[in-house]
């Protein structure tokens, strides 16, 4: 029996729904509490921290020689800042911690880190792009002139004689608002002390415990030995728990220190303003096309205002350098220059944010298509077709390759599911009774499983990348796999044993996936950037061959038959052909309790390891959707939103769609509801989620997915990444969408979130326009 | 903030005695004077519901509730769901249908859908999107949480 394909219902779920699932705080029974002091003031200089002597506060100068966090990139067009655990002399945003207390209670903590006294010198912050670009600017940074971190380029010869020639040149500015990740579980960290080993064991609510170790260690500098990074149950991370960030280390800092367990629960106040944020850009695009609608070139230039800091280990390049790597998207594109700044400013830093840059750019990349189209009065599908790639591997400008895909086939037979032209129609006589509809095409590919070649092109100084599974079958048949990456939430604990059941010839239910313990498992990178099952799915699969022959190898032995005849099947072995065959289960017991008889396993006996660092590959996909918009009250409606997905193979399809529901729904959310507001001082006037506006089942349609499976080579699964794609396309489709139904009244929508006050305001400029 | 008060109150059908801060919340005092871990904070200000809990069987935001309010109350939590190992129809529900991902709101959500049920077995589709619109979740897109509701409720409605 196979398992790869099946929707097999998770293992990971029965624990969960019985509210025994142990996350980060449900393990600070017994713990002290740490609170942090935070500053009150975007910017300033700080003059004191004071607290009644009854109040034991841990401040910068307590720390001592604790490092601060320097993420680099080895590129002269990047400025490294360093982020001190604590603040001491200046304060660079809201909500930056200060000073640390300590209390047997939560409460009590509260309390006592409401009686530090901070004084702060403030002072005007920088708060916008435009508030950082301007000439004579405050700095965040003194070392950053021009509070610019990063500022790359690029370009290939012909561009500016390409835009001269060119038919049409489409040409206009897209904003993205500010937005967070909002993991329903903020973060966590209880920090415990273990007076016979002298070592800490940090569970932490991490999408990657082995770097957040090494992070740790380097802050404090310890060897990485005294420190165990576990992340349990863990509520949802979006990337925004990819970073390593100064509470964990104080909290480490303080275990070590007090010889206690110390808990640190973040609250959604703290989650929303100190946590981190993302998709804070401007893009500034010409397009120039010839008179089919051929794109030609592209010239863009991107700012990103990444905040005060640069996070570590993705530092706040990933924003910009993703974007100008793969703002061509799925088109064909020759003729290229970019430029592409991250701009420091006084605010919350920057972290990767699921799609990080490619929800701003393919929403920007899909409305030039629209616009272009528009303009050369061609349908929105027919330009698309006239340059989306079609033969694979395609080397694009920026030299990224795309493995084989199925860009046209996707939006061909997503436009079929919607019936583009009987739309068409419908959208007419519904216009004839001033109701306005709107149909959005978004087409993109999306980079999934990255290995190191890709950090590496980035020039990041730590390049994740390999992922190592070991496996090892005890002698009761029982498989264990160990892995580096440690998911929370994707369901890997069923999809991985499934392609290991698979390669074996056992079933999942005898196959226990152990993640997220560095004290258990291979050095690994966790799971971002879609890449757990493609990288780590891949080294189990090719572990999980060795362990199979292995297997075959004994049972040879046993049967006595060439291994070459030896099959492995629903945890039996036989040879083929005939009923001669032995159960797993007694294949294990014999190589551990007769191991003299099979010499040819007895150096590794029954255990594989393997580790898999591909270049990646590229998931694509089409969404169309259908909205009405109400013109009298600005309300976005959405009727109707279809996904043709192309994940490659699908190991668990329930999964795979999970991961795309999840992953529109935030797209929606980012096209239509969320956005980080700051005032003109640097305060965060978003800071509950009743000003963040998370949507509801009310306001997320029902999606309709449908699949292609392009079998590509550049993943030995054959599987690709699907943790982002629906958050990278759906806010292009609802921005079209919404374009396309108020284009009668001559509104183009070129930011997001598109909300009803702002619907309602480009209206009234039109109205205005036109008289 | 010091001065304890006794209160005794009814969870899962088990007589509990606690001594709480007149400002704790009945949130914290499950998880922490009960030990009983399975409803999460995901925002402490009455707006994600991963707190949800029935009190006297109506789905309350039990960090919006004072534990002392439950003097004498009869709540449920997600922990008194199943009966020994058999799930509740929800339970199966969710897990059949891929209702849940991190997993973080899915206490909070059963105890939602088992108040509204319970009180309205036959509720109709538009009705159930309007009611678990109430809480949060940011993983699943609230696809298969609306399915698994929709199969919860025709399997005990048989």
């Amino acid at each position: 029996m196979k398992w790869v394909g099946r929707p097999l219902p998770r293992y990971e779920d029965p624990v969960l729904l019985q509210g025994r699932g142990r996350y980060t705080a449900d393990l600070a029974q017994g713990a002290r509490f740490l609170r942090f002091a935070r500053s009150p003031v975007a910017r300033g200089r700080i003059l004191a921290v004071n607290a009644p002597p009854e109040v034991p506060t841990i401040t910068a100068a307590v720390l001592g020689d604790v490092k601060p966090i320097c993420p680099r990139l080895d590129r002269p067009d990047y400025v490294a800042v360093a982020q001190p655990i604590l603040a001491h002399e200046r304060v660079t945003y809201v909500g930056e911690p200060i000073a640390a207390v300590i209390a047997d209670t939560a409460a009590e903590a509260e309390d006592l880190a409401e009686q530090v006294a901070i004084e702060i010198e403030a002072e005007t912050p920088v708060v916008t792009l435009d508030q950082a670009l301007a000439p004579g600017a405050p700095l965040v940074h003194e070392i950053a002139s021009r509070n610019t971190l990063i500022d790359a380029r690029f370009e290939t010869s012909d561009v500016s004689a390409t835009f001269a020639a060119a038919h049409q040149i489409v040409e206009f500015t897209f904003t993205s608002g500010r937005q967070s990740a909002v993991p329903l579980e903020a973060r966590a960290a209880v920090a415990a002390f273990d007076a016979a080993t002298g070592r800490v064991t940090l569970s932490a609510s991490t999408q990657m415990p082995h770097l957040l170790r090494t992070g740790i260690a380097d802050a404090l500098g310890i060897p990485e030995a005294e420190l165990r990074v576990v992340a349990p149950e863990v509520g949802g991370g979006f990337g925004q728990k990819m970073a390593l960030i100064p509470e964990y280390v104080v909290a480490v800092w303080a275990a070590r220190r007090f010889a206690c367990t110390v808990a640190w629960i973040e609250d959604r106040l703290e989650n929303l303003t100190a946590s981190f944020h993302a998709r804070d850009q401007r893009l500034h695009l010409r397009g120039a096309f010839d008179a089919d609608g051929g794109l030609l070139a592209i010239d863009a230039d991107i700012l990103c205002n990444v905040g005060a800091y640069s996070n570590f280990p993705a530092t706040c390049g990933v924003e910009p350098l993703m974007a100008l790597a793969d703002m061509p998207g799925p088109y064909r594109l020759r003729e290229y220059r970019a430029r592409a700044r991250g701009v420091a400013s006084n605010t919350c830093p920057m972290a990767p944010y699921r799609g990080v840059s490619r929800p701003v750019i393919t929403a920007a990349m899909e409305r030039l298509m629209d616009c272009a189209a528009a303009r050369l009065g061609l349908d929105p599908l027919e330009i698309r077709r006239r340059n989306l790639t079609a033969e694979f591997p395609h080397t694009s400008v920026t030299g990224v390759v795309q493995d084989a895909g199925s860009y046209r086939e996707a939006m061909e037979a997503a436009a079929r599911v919607v019936d583009f032209a009987q739309f068409r129609a419908r959208q007419q006589t519904a216009r004839a009774d001033g109701r306005w509809l709107g149909l959005g095409i978004s087409v993109f590919a999306e980079r999934t499983g990255p290995g190191s070649p890709a950090f590496a092109a980035r020039r990041m100084v730590i390049t994740p990348g390999f992922e190592r599974v070991e496996l090892a079958m005890d002698p009761s048949g029982f498989l264990e796999a160990r892995i580096g990456s440690s998911p929370h939430g994707q369901g890997l604990r069923t999809t991985l044993a499934q392609l290991i059941a698979d390669e074996i010839g056992i079933t999942p239910a005898e196959i226990r996936v152990v993640a997220s313990d560095t004290d258990r498992t291979p050095y690994g990178w966790g799971t971002f950037a879609s890449r757990s099952l493609v990288i780590a799915g891949g080294a189990c699969k090719l572990a999980a061959a060795m362990m199979r022959e292995r297997l075959q190898t004994v049972a040879g032995q046993i049967l006595e038959a060439a291994v070459s005849d030896i099959e492995v099947s629903d945890g039996r072995a036989f040879v083929r052909g005939t009923d001669l065959g032995v159960e797993v289960r007694q294949l294990a017991r014999a190589a551990y309790h007769q191991s003299h008889r099979f010499p040819a396993v007895a150096e590794t006996g029954l255990a594989a390891a393997a580790t898999y660092d591909p270049y990646g590959t590229f998931s694509n996909a089409c969404h169309i959707t259908i909205v009405a918009v109400d013109i009298a009250t600005g309300q976005v409606t959405i009727e109707r939103f279809v996904v043709v997905e192309d994940a490659g193979r699908l190991i668990n399809p329930m999964i795979v769609e999970g991961q795309i529901h999840g992953g529109v729904a935030q797209g929606i959310a980012n096209a239509l509801f969320e956005q980080v507001v700051y005032d003109d001082g640097g305060n965060i006037l978003t800071g509950s989620l009743a000003d963040y506006l998370v949507p509801t089942m009310a306001e997320i349609p029902g999606l309709e997915i449908h699949h292609l499976e392009t079998l590509t080579e550049a993943s030995v699964t054959g599987a690709k990444g699907v943790g982002e794609g629906g958050t990278i396309g759906a806010p292009a489709a609802v921005l079209n969408a919404v374009s396309d139904a108020l284009a009668p009244f001559g509104v183009g929508i070129f930011e997001m979130p598109i909300t009803p006050q702002r619907i309602l305001q480009l209206l009234r400029e039109a109205r205005c326009k036109a008289q | 903030m010091s001065d304890k008060q006794d209160i005794t109150f009814t969870v899962n059908g088990e007589k509990h005695v606690i001594r709480v801060e007149p400002r704790r919340s009945l949130a914290d005092a499950l998880r922490e004077n009960c030990g009983l871990t399975g409803t999460h904070l995901g925002c402490e200000h009455g707006v994600c519901g991963a707190c949800t809990v029935l009190v006297e069987d109506q789905p309350v935001r039990s960090c919006l509730m004072f534990a002392v309010q439950a003097e004498g109350a009869r709540v449920r939590t997600v922990e008194g769901l199943a009966a020994g190992d058999k799930l509740h129809p929800l339970q199966q529900a969710f897990w059949d249908h891929h209702g849940l991902q991190c997993g973080f709101c899915t206490p909070g959500f059963l105890m939602l859908a088992v108040g509204i049920l319970e009180r309205d077995p036959g509720i109709a589709e538009p009705e159930l999107r309007e009611a678990l619109s109430s809480n949060l979740c940011r993983c699943t897109g609230y696809q298969n949480i609306l399915k698994s509701v929709l199969a919860a409720a025709a399997e005990m409605r048989k």
